[in-house]
């Protein structure tokens, strides 16, 4: 089977209209993933109508690391969110439920961020 | 109760809980950052990892995803190999959830009857794919190992094996009076609730939304047709009635599969690098499962995100623990069948 995917490139201004349209619409939310980019994370919010899956994209520059928060459309956002601030660094603002930094608990901050080190080398048991 | 590495946080005034913050955490691993040093052909065996329950759907959808990035058919008897080790791993979760459902309400003997049966289940999938948790039987392309006739004859016979043994079990989970007395009316989660929440799976089924990945076709899904089995009681007696609805589903699939498994090659070679996006979904036994991969052309992955069912569900075991009796707790936290491991990666 092949999937097409459909993604509608926004900022970070028009996320909370997009959202709520979404939501207007009778769309189940999917995912948000976050990726590092080379200056910026690019955000992917998937939903779900009738089996169609359809994804919301915007960038975040590392400069300015803001996004607002969806949870308040979308209540089960909040684990999301909470997990791209642990795990890539990104603040987002006005979570429902905000863990404040412990969702994760993990001895590398931002491990998934731009400043966090490479993943360790394959280690082997000597011969 | 079995536990999952998951803290509560309750807020409690007498016997109600008013509060619930979860901490997970403990198991994180960061195996979605694996992909910066695992090529993309080892990455299956990591994604095996996930989770030792969902074990082969997770190696089965990473190799799904990739072969939709290259380009890449697996055969068709390579599906239905997919389709029945999927099932069997379905009927082996059900199982296991049924199994620490009854312990967490002091049913020790229904608890071991449950895991009594899961053992026939794991004899097959060892004897079949040579592991009894974690399969290693999914590669890109295709599949490692065939299904002699003997092998197929030997699952049919179990699956004629197990039929009755599961109806006498679902029978005392759906019908006793002290199971009921558990389950009808606890965390109730309304089919609005449900869809807000972004529940899958069972804890969606079980609230009336009749949705499962199956019917998008992948696999064999194609050519089995697959009936989303739901209940309108959006409490944990519609949870539970549902997997236990799904447990002959599987059995049946699994018939359906074996009469239909076509001849020919079980995979295809695998040449060169992936590149491009893809967005890959397949049914889990928590429910739906969403792999996002990015590749650029080399051999390790630029980005690989697993959005797991128990992540999604996590809201409505949340909204279910709210205004619950303290010793509703733990059938409230086994009715969404949690798994962090999964949840975490």
């Amino acid at each position: 089977m092949s999937h097409q995917l459909y993604i509608e490139i926004i900022t970070a201004g028009d996320l909370i209209s997009k959202v709520a349209s979404k939501k207007a619409n009778g769309c189940r939310l999917v995912q948000i993933c976050a990726t590092t980019l080379a200056a910026a994370w690019e955000l992917t919010y998937s939903f779900d109508l009738d089996g169609l899956l359809t994804h919301l994209r915007l960038e975040v520059p590392f400069g300015d690391p803001r996004i607002p928060s969806v949870s308040g459309i979308y209540p089960c956002a909040f684990l999301y969110e909470n997990e791209m601030n642990d795990l890539f660094g990104l603040k987002v603002e006005g979570m429902t439920v905000d863990f404040h930094g412990s969702f994760y608990n993990t001895s590398v901050k931002h491990a998934f961020g731009p400043k966090a080190p490479a993943a360790p080398a394959l280690t082997r048991l000597a011969d | 109760m079995l536990p999952e590495p998951v803290h509560l946080d309750l807020v409690v005034e007498d016997e109600r809980v008013l509060e619930a913050r979860p901490s997970i955490g403990f198991v994180h691993r960061g195996l979605e950052k694996l992909v910066e040093t695992k090529d993309f052909i080892e990455f299956v065996y990591v994604a095996e990892r996930i989770c030792g329950i969902c074990s082969f759907i997770h190696g089965q959808t990473y190799c799904q995803a990739i072969e939709e990035l290259m380009k890449i058919e697996a055969p068709p008897r390579a599906r239905y190999l997919r389709t029945i080790w999927g099932e069997l791993s379905r009927i082996h979760s059900h199982l296991l959830w049924l199994g620490l459902m009854a312990d967490a309400m002091g049913f020790e003997s229904l608890f071991m009857h449950s895991w009594r049966l899961r053992e026939k289940i794991l004899n097959v999938i060892e004897s079949t794919a040579g592991g009894r948790v974690i399969f290693g039987s999914c590669k890109i392309g295709g599949v490692r190992r065939d299904l002699s006739a003997e092998a197929m004859e030997s699952v049919r016979a179990c699956m004629d094996e197990i039929e009755p043994d599961l109806r006498r079990l679902t029978k005392v989970f759906l019908n006793d009076g002290s199971t009921q007395r558990r389950l009808r009316g606890v965390g109730v989660v309304t089919k609005q609730q449900a869809h807000d929440l972004g529940c899958v799976g069972p804890t969606l089924r079980g609230s009336g939304v009749a949705e499962d990945l199956r019917t998008t076709g992948y696999a064999a899904f194609d050519e089995i047709l697959v009936t989303p089995i739901t209940s309108q009681e959006g409490d944990s007696y519609g949870r539970c009635a549902v997997r236990c609805g799904e447990l002959f589903q599987s059995v049946e699939i699994i018939r359906q599969a074996l009469k239909k498994m076509p001849s020919g090659e079980i995979a295809v070679k695998v040449n060169g690098n992936p590149n491009g996006e893809v967005i890959v979904r397949t049914e889990q036994p928590r429910g739906e499962v969403v792999y996002c991969l990015k590749a650029n052309g080399t051999r390790n992955l630029q980005r690989f995100r697993v959005r797991t069912p128990t992540f999604a569900n996590l809201g409505a075991m949340l909204q279910a623990l709210q205004g619950c009796d303290l010793a509703d707790v733990p059938v409230l936290v086994l009715t969404i069948d949690p798994c962090i491991s999964c949840t975490e990666r």
